[in-house]
């Protein structure tokens, strides 16, 4: 039995000598092939006594199995080493950028538009649309600015001929919900405005956010409230807000709003007031049983401090190198 | 308006620093744009008094002054002005103190003469824009004492942005009296003692139209002295709240507007022929105003009128017929209560914008024309002698407003303002305001005084009270009212989820003007807008766009001029379209693309973006709204849009947009060298969608077949595939082209097209026989429709 483990010992270290997959299988045809040593070893059992071959024919077994283990284990680790190399050669510089298209942005006016909304939504408010042409019923009649008040002289108005008018404010929407859907109402109208007026501060288009509550018992603290709130949502941080008297027509008490900006300074951002009894009349409201608070903010100014831009014009005029900042 | 506060101060002295005053200025509704602080820095500038004039030694135009600094020997000042006499003052400067202009002034020789100083000019000073010469100061000023106190300097002038409703607020007075409300300090009228008349002459007035002028208050001054001059500290007034002095008279009733916010006219009263008559223009009369315009009359302006016609446009500006010039010696003031109703438009109708008419606009207290009267009458006689005739108040008392009772309910002030405000303050904060109260049974019964015309209802009086008890002081109190909720539909998809999905796609979102270039929008469109305003800001934006495309073509233009070669842009927003009469307004959603399809990069070959680049974004809109087969793309002409790149975009019949490649010659037009191609959807129908309803997935295996066929070049996918997806209905789930080719070994005219059919049954396995059957159905539908050939 000597020879057998001397058989082992040397099919072993031909095993290990195996570099690649097929020099291992010509060492596996020649120990346990069907002409194989081992193979051979077995047929010459019959050659041996009754009781010598139990004995021979276990040793010679178990030495078929040791064999194919350091087999297969060799051939796992051999199938490794083929798996790293190839893979090695499948490597990429992984730095080296992605294919295909990149992601657009939004303007960072729309930008600014929707963090309102979806701060406004938030605490009930609907979201309304009104005409960008307006007749002068709805942009200033109705909001308590008659014929020849001076505030619609101060709107620097563009007319049409015929007398119909682009808007100034977002303001029109109020009336057309009110009579529309009725009251109570809590409602917010993004959109588009426009004033005659075009230097460094003032463009002839810009954007405003009116927003409108009227119900039973809302009140001037309810105003007053409800911006302090959104202010601090839309900077998200703490912000002091002043409510200077002021004068609309459409709404009174009026005021218009600071925010306390960096070093101290006031930094005025919308005006509000508590809706005029007079426009709550021309709507067919009873100003007695409802009262109500309606705010304009101008979204540029809200975008322009967010987003640390320093000029106005800038929103308009589309430079790609601008607006990609906004993605 | 600027008010000096030296001035204000006259009127109400509160226990505030400059700084305070303006921010509690602001706090009362009236914002103060900015404080000037006026006279810094002249600490060492003194009042000098001329003792002698020696002309100089070796230059004609230069003296040389003995001048009293008030102590000591008299100093030597070599001086150039023209107007230096002996005896006069004039604020002299000594060596060391640097002037506002930035000199810093030392003793030094001029031409040989040591000058000790400068005597001063106005602009030297830092105290006016021009000057003839150094600064004559009045007889009575202080030789040796400080200029800077003499004149009430330095000197803070708030500029206030007023708001249209507080016409009262126009002067010295008004800022005053709300500021002695707020504070608590005393309001000190200057005292205005009324000239006796000492001569009995009038000027005949008649009031015709009262409603139009209710109330004309006058007076003739006779016999002042043409030569008088303005005196200093009313020059200094005028200066510091804008206005030049003029001529006395003038100067005085600019002063009386600033200071009771009154606006007067002075006549030459000589020259004004027999009655003056306020009335309405007939129309087209000529009028030669003050300024040496002459205009024509509206029909319906309130004019003054004498025996010889019109004389001066009503609350507007006087007439050049009757001015008062430098030979003037018989004067007669005009003060009069020109209704805002009256007023409201008309200096805007000509073109005009005085500081008179804003005040009439904006409403005066309709019973201080006497008062002005009186005062400019005062101050007439003070500065330049003359005999006051009689004052003259004319008025029609039925058209003068009439002060009324206001209930204040305390219920509906502590509801509206969300605030208990207890009863002695509010009436404490009432009554400061000059307005007169008495408690009732359910709050309060109030008489504004009559400079108080905007308090018309209750709620005006509840925006005193809390503009006076400080907006501070109201809480913040969340409103507790619940809002129904709101449908959040699915019968369209928002905006914004169509925004998202063009960003995803690598499209940068734009703001374009909604007015655009009438010549842009009608090469667009291919029509002319009738959407024109009547006053835009330039000719580029002066017409309603009917497409968002030309203001995006302009955005794109800049941005190639700026070196950009790969732009992808996309606009939602309104186009306007239909005639002045009856206009719509359509939500659209737009894209514009240029360059190559993606940035530029390593791994693949750069390729220009094409028609089905586009499409392919598009599609992807579409699809999030609906499903696929709701759409149709059909070949149409379009006027911005290349032939045979153009697609139309049908929804159930309607057309609901176009894409394609921009026309080259639009491109050259808007400067743009590339190959554009752009969409445009109508956001409404491109988006709108519906509920998705789920059909159970077929639990069996599909089969593909795929075919060959040759057919005209012409037929279109579209056609190809609903023919092949007709033949067999039930079965075919899917057709896709998967090739097409022209070229070699194609008859020309010809195209081959290689089609994948995807069958596929709920109910059951599909066998080849089945599918067999089914290619050979397509094959004859194409044949019979198209005359196409399978190709083997």
């Amino acid at each position: 039995m000597q020879a057998l483990n001397d058989l082992i010992q040397s099919a072993a270290s031909k095993i290990d000598a195996a570099g690649d997959l097929a020099s291992l299988d010509s060492v596996r045809v020649e120990y346990l092939g069907k002409k194989g040593v081992l193979t051979a070893r077995l047929k010459s059992l019959s050659e041996l006594s009754a009781e010598e071959r139990p004995a021979a024919g276990q040793a010679i077994n178990k030495a078929k199995q040791e064999l194919q283990s350091l087999l297969n284990a060799r051939r796992e680790a051999l199938e490794t080493i083929a798996l790293e190399a190839k893979l090695a050669a499948d490597a990429v510089d992984v730095t080296l950028p992605g294919r295909g298209l990149d992601i657009g942005g939004r303007h960072p006016v729309s930008r600014a538009m929707q963090r309102i909304e979806k701060i406004f939504r938030h605490a009930g408010f609907g979201v309304r649309s009104g005409p960008e042409i307006e007749d002068e019923f709805h942009n200033f009649t109705a909001l308590n600015i008659p014929d020849n008040h001076p505030a619609r002289a101060m709107h620097d108005t563009f007319y049409f001929p015929g007398g119909n008018l682009l808007r100034t404010h977002t303001s029109p929407v109020q009336i057309r919900s009110i009579v529309e859907e009725g009251v109570p109402i809590r409602i917010i109208a993004p959109g588009r405005v426009y004033r005659c007026d075009s230097d460094q501060t003032h463009t002839p288009m810009f954007h405003q956010v009116e927003g409108l509550v009227i119900d039973e018992n809302v009140s001037f603290a309810n105003l007053k409230a409800v911006l302090h709130q959104f202010v601090e949502a839309f900077f998200e941080r703490k912000a002091e807000l002043r409510f200077r008297p002021s004068y609309f027509p459409f709404t009174e008490p009026s005021a218009e709003v600071d925010v306390r900006w960096d070093e101290g300074k006031w930094l005025e951002i919308l005006g509000c007031g508590m809706v005029h009894p007079n426009v709550l009349e021309s709507a067919g409201i009873d100003p007695e049983k409802y009262t109500g608070y309606a705010f304009g903010i101008g979204i540029e100014r809200l975008a322009m401090l967010r987003y640390h831009v320093t000029d106005l014009r800038t929103f308009f005029e589309n430079d790609l190198r601008f607006l990609r900042q906004f993605r | 308006m600027k008010v000096a506060e030296s001035w204000l101060r006259e009127w109400v002295n509160p226990d505030l620093d400059s700084q305070s005053l303006g921010h509690q200025l602001t706090m009362l509704g009236h914002e103060v744009d900015g404080i000037e602080y006026q006279g810094q820095g002249l600490d060492g500038v003194i009042v000098g008094e001329v003792l002698d004039v020696q002309p100089h030694p070796d230059a004609d135009r230069l003296r040389v002054c003995k001048v009293s600094t008030g102590e000591g020997e008299p100093v030597d000042v070599v001086c150039g002005a023209p107007n230096v006499v002996k005896g006069m003052k004039s604020p002299l400067a000594l060596p060391g103190v640097r002037l506002p202009n930035g000199a810093k002034l030392r003793k030094s020789k001029i031409r040989g003469v040591v000058s000790n100083g400068m005597l001063c000019s106005a602009v030297e000073l830092g105290l006016g824009e021009e000057s003839d010469g150094i600064m004559a100061l009045p007889g009575d000023a202080p030789v040796g004492k400080s200029f800077a106190e003499f004149l009430d300097l330095p000197d803070a002038v708030f500029d206030i942005d007023l708001t249209p409703n507080r016409g009262d607020c126009f002067s010295v007075l008004g800022i005053a009296r709300d500021v002695a409300a707020l504070t608590g300090a005393a309001l000190k009228a200057p005292d205005v003692r009324a000239p006796a008349a000492t001569i009995d002459a009038v000027q005949a007035v008649e009031l015709p139209e009262p409603a139009g002028c209710p109330q004309f208050a006058g007076r003739v001054i006779r016999g002042i002295d043409p030569a008088a001059q303005s005196p200093l500290w009313m020059i200094e007034r005028l200066r510091r709240a804008g206005l030049r002095a003029i001529h006395p008279v003038v100067d005085i009733t600019n002063y009386v507007m600033l200071e009771l916010g009154q606006p007067l006219h002075s006549y030459d009263a000589a020259l004004i022929k027999g009655t003056l008559r306020p009335c309405y223009a007939q129309g087209g009369e000529q009028l030669a105003l003050l300024d040496e315009k002459t205009i024509e009359l509206h029909r319906g302006t309130m004019i003054i009128t004498d025996d010889s016609g019109p004389i001066g446009l009503a609350g507007i500006m006087g007439g050049l017929s009757t001015a008062v010039t430098d030979s003037t010696r018989d004067v007669f003031f005009e003060a009069a209560f020109w209704p805002p109703d009256t007023m409201a438009g008309q200096a805007r109708s000509y073109g005009m914008h005085t500081d008179a008419s804003l005040r009439f606009e904006r409403g005066v207290d309709p019973t201080g024309q006497a008062r002005a009267v009186e005062r400019a009458s005062e101050l007439l006689l003070a500065i330049a002698g003359g005999s006051a005739g009689p004052l003259q108040l004319v008025n029609n008392d039925e058209y003068l407003p009439k002060p009324t009772p206001i209930d204040l309910r305390e219920e509906r002030l502590q509801q509206l303002l969300g605030v208990q405000v207890d009863s002695e303050t509010v009436t404490g904060i009432l009554t400061r305001l000059g307005l007169s109260v008495t408690r009732n049974k359910t709050g309060w019964s109030v008489v504004s005084p009559p400079h108080r015309f905007d308090i018309e209802r209750e709620v005006d009086l509840i925006e005193e009270v809390a503009r006076i008890f400080g907006y501070d002081n109201i809480p913040e109190v969340t409103g507790s009212a619940e809002a129904p909720l709101e449908a959040v539909t699915e019968s369209r998809i928002e905006t914004e989820v169509a925004a998202t999905l063009l960003v995803a796609r690598d499209y940068q979102e734009v703001i374009t003007y909604s007015f655009v270039d009438a010549d842009d929008d009608l090469a667009i469109s291919g029509a002319k807008s009738a959407l024109v305003l009547s006053n835009p800001i330039s000719s580029e934006m002066s017409v309603m766009r009917s497409s968002l495309w030309p203001g995006m073509l302009r955005a794109a233009a800049s941005n190639s001029a700026r070196q950009q070669d790969r732009v992808r842009l996309f606009e939602i927003g309104k186009s306007f379209h239909g005639s002045l009469e009856d206009h719509h307004e359509r939500v659209r959603i737009a894209g514009l693309v240029f360059g190559p399809v993606a940035p530029e990069q390593w791994a693949s070959p750069s390729q220009p973006v094409d028609f089905f680049d586009i499409k392919s974004d598009v599609m992807a809109l579409l699809r999030a709204a609906g499903s696929r087969s709701q759409f149709v793309f059909s070949e149409a002409a379009h006027p911005a849009l290349q032939p045979g790149q153009t697609a139309e975009i049908i929804r159930a019949g309607e057309s609901i947009g176009v894409l394609g490649k921009l026309h080259p010659k639009h491109a050259k037009q808007f400067g743009l060298k590339q190959s554009v191609y752009v969409f445009e959807l109508d956001a409404s129908a491109a988006l709108a969608s519906e509920p998705p309803v789920a059909v159970a997935v077929s639990r069996y295996p599909a089969i593909r077949r795929d075919i060959a066929v040759l057919v005209k070049e012409n037929i279109s996918a579209s056609e190809l595939v609903d023919a092949v997806a007709s033949a067999a209905p039930d079965l075919i789930k899917s057709v896709r082209i998967f090739d097409i080719y022209q070229g070699a070994g194609i008859e020309a005219g010809l195209k081959s097209v290689a089609i994948g059919l995807i069958l596929q049954e709920t109910s059951r396995t599909l066998t080849d026989e089945d599918a067999d059957a089914t290619q050979a159905a397509v094959v004859q539908k194409l044949h019979q429709k198209f005359a196409a050939v399978l190709r083997e």
